[in-house]
């Protein structure tokens, strides 16, 4: 991304925050005020996160943290910050472009290397799966799938560039750290090929550099692992720890990456389980007398609230297509509904997308676009919220994973 | 509303998709090796294909023979040059330019005058539909568009 601009700004809105239902307090959550949310700081299963702009200085409502991979077994190593915290995906990659280390290739049955298509809905990442140690405050994962991403090492095939447009070139970040409610970015989906062309392949294999890559089954465990389920102690999910923002948007703001549920003195269970579908990860949503079913999940690498709405948009030639741009800030409520019976309600604010430009600003409260057909609760959704992510298949407490809970 | 008229499997070769004629549905069933099904609405029907994983595509093919509107929902995003076919580039065009402008991931939300293409979602999830304004029978509104 090479426009120095961040795409949105925010409106000035003095007082904005403290003028919805939630109160000024911070809180924000099922019905009414609610104190606020306590930042855990200290312990060896945090991780620092930040919404600040990211190492391109252009990313707003984004959370930034630092890894640490290591060629596997081995102590060298190298600490690489501005990676997107990501609860939408699964699995760390990481910019071929930063990575100085020369990391194991994964290879497939026959020798050759394994290459991965991830589509995103802004594109998709590719480049090839390898080994390393990972290393996220004190957790330790060893020998975990990762992939590295790049445009130039393989030729991406035509039914991966077919699902979109590469995202590789203008992350905004220097990777990705999927700490979604999958231990694989695939599952058992990818543990064969899928023949039938209307079904898509994530996994390629890749004689040469020039060579077209073929589709190739990987089990479980070959396949990009979220590396919290590998980690030995704390490794049942995550905690995403961010205060409110003061006014609706402020330059910065630092939270915490908390490492297990009811694990620790620092990481109980608290707030209200919604069980996700455990095929698609969603839970349902109504607003506005809709009921979105199956069709919501809580996004930390989408940097706004996205839903169907009337509410005016920017402008598909504007400086933020698909945002909306309403000429008053809405305020506005919906209900989540989880798989195991609870909901609650969920109170926010959408301002105009476009008030902002100049602002230096990257936490925005209350930044929203367009999705037709279900309920994207992106970044701004985690201000003055505790988020926990229970990860299928570890045993986090509070019922059936996988889990979010807020 | 919409009435089940026909239950079929076969497929027949021919090229693909939106702005297509009602053959370009059984490429792209042929080329899903899906199921189809097709139910009527008032001034036009929909052919819901099926592949064998899962993936649902919806293709709106008005009474005058044209598919003027294309939804989806799988695990992944479907084939969108198959899907989109002599429109797959303007997508891409618009996508690319819409990239430019801004940092960030965020649903897809392309609003050109002669093509409207939107999808969400995350790994596991997607979701997303594809419409020719200028091809929607009088009287169909997007809304319609599921």
């Amino acid at each position: 991304m090479k426009d120095p601009k961040k795409l949105l700004i925010l409106i000035f809105a003095v007082g904005l925050a403290c003028g919805f239902s939630t109160g000024c307090g911070g809180g924000s959550s099922s019905s009414g005020s609610t104190p606020a949310n306590t930042i855990t700081s200290t312990g060896a299963n945090v991780a620092s996160i930040s919404v600040n702009g990211g190492p391109a200085g252009n990313y707003p409502d984004a959370s930034f943290t630092t890894v640490t991979v290591c060629v596997p077994g081995t102590s060298t190593c190298q600490t690489i910050d501005g990676i997107l915290v990501d609860t939408g995906s699964s699995g760390l990659r990481i910019l071929s472009s930063v990575l100085t280390l020369s990391l194991p290739q994964q290879k497939a049955s026959d020798g050759n290397p394994v290459v991965e298509c991830l589509p995103f809905v802004s594109g998709y990442t590719w480049g090839p799966v390898q080994m390393a140690d990972v290393e996220i405050a004190s957790e330790k994962a060893s020998s975990l799938p990762i992939q590295v991403l790049s445009d130039s090492d393989f030729v991406a095939p035509a039914s991966c560039t077919s699902r979109g447009m590469p995202s590789d070139g203008n992350l905004g970040a220097n990777g990705i750290l999927g700490v979604g409610l999958f231990a694989q970015d695939c599952g058992s989906y990818c543990e064969q090929v899928q023949t039938a062309a209307g079904d898509f392949n994530p996994y390629y294999e890749c004689a040469s550099s020039t060579a077209t890559c073929q589709a190739v089954g990987e089990s479980l465990a070959q396949q990009v692992q979220n590396p919290v389920a590998l980690f030995s102690t704390d490794h049942n999910g995550v905690i995403l720890e961010f205060p409110a923002v003061s006014g609706g948007e402020e330059a910065s703001v630092s939270g915490s990456l908390v490492f297990g549920i009811g694990t620790q003195s620092n990481n109980a269970l608290s707030g209200t389980v919604y069980a996700a579908d455990p095929a698609t990860g969603n839970f349902s949503t109504t607003y506005n007398g809709t009921a979105y079913s199956d069709a919501s999940f809580i996004d930390s690498g989408s940097n706004g609230y996205f839903f169907p709405s009337t509410i005016t948009q920017c402008g598909s030639t504007s400086n933020a297509p698909g945002f909306y741009c309403p000429s008053s800030t809405q305020n506005l409520s919906a209900t989540n509904q989880g798989a195991n019976g609870t909901s609650g309600t969920v109170d926010f604010s959408i301002a105009n997308a476009l008030t902002l430009s100049g602002s230096d600003d990257f936490a925005l409260s209350n930044l929203g676009g367009t999705f037709s057909g279900g309920f994207d609760w992106g970044l701004p959704f985690f201000f003055g919220r505790n988020v926990y992510v229970a990860i299928e298949g570890q045993g986090a407490p509070g019922g059936t994973v996988p889990y979010w809970a807020y | 509303m919409y009435a089940l008229f026909a239950v079929a499997s076969s497929a027949h070769p021919a090229l693909a998709a939106l702005g297509g004629d009602v053959a370009s549905v059984q490429a792209d069933q042929l080329h899903m090796r899906g199921t189809l099904r097709t139910t009527a609405a008032t001034s036009y029907s929909v052919h819901e294909i099926q592949s064998p994983a899962g993936a649902v595509v919806r293709e709106y093919v008005s009474f005058a023979g044209k598919v003027f509107a294309i939804t989806w929902q799988g695990r992944w995003p479907p084939d969108m040059r198959q899907l989109l076919g002599n429109y797959f580039d303007q997508y891409a065009q618009a996508a690319k330019a819409q990239g430019r402008v801004g940092t960030g991931r965020r649903p897809l939300e392309i609003e050109q005058p002669g093509l409207v293409v939107q999808m969400g979602g995350h790994p596991r999830s997607f979701r997303g539909r594809a419409y020719v304004p200028d091809l929607l029978p009088s009287g169909v509104a997007a809304e319609a568009i599921q």
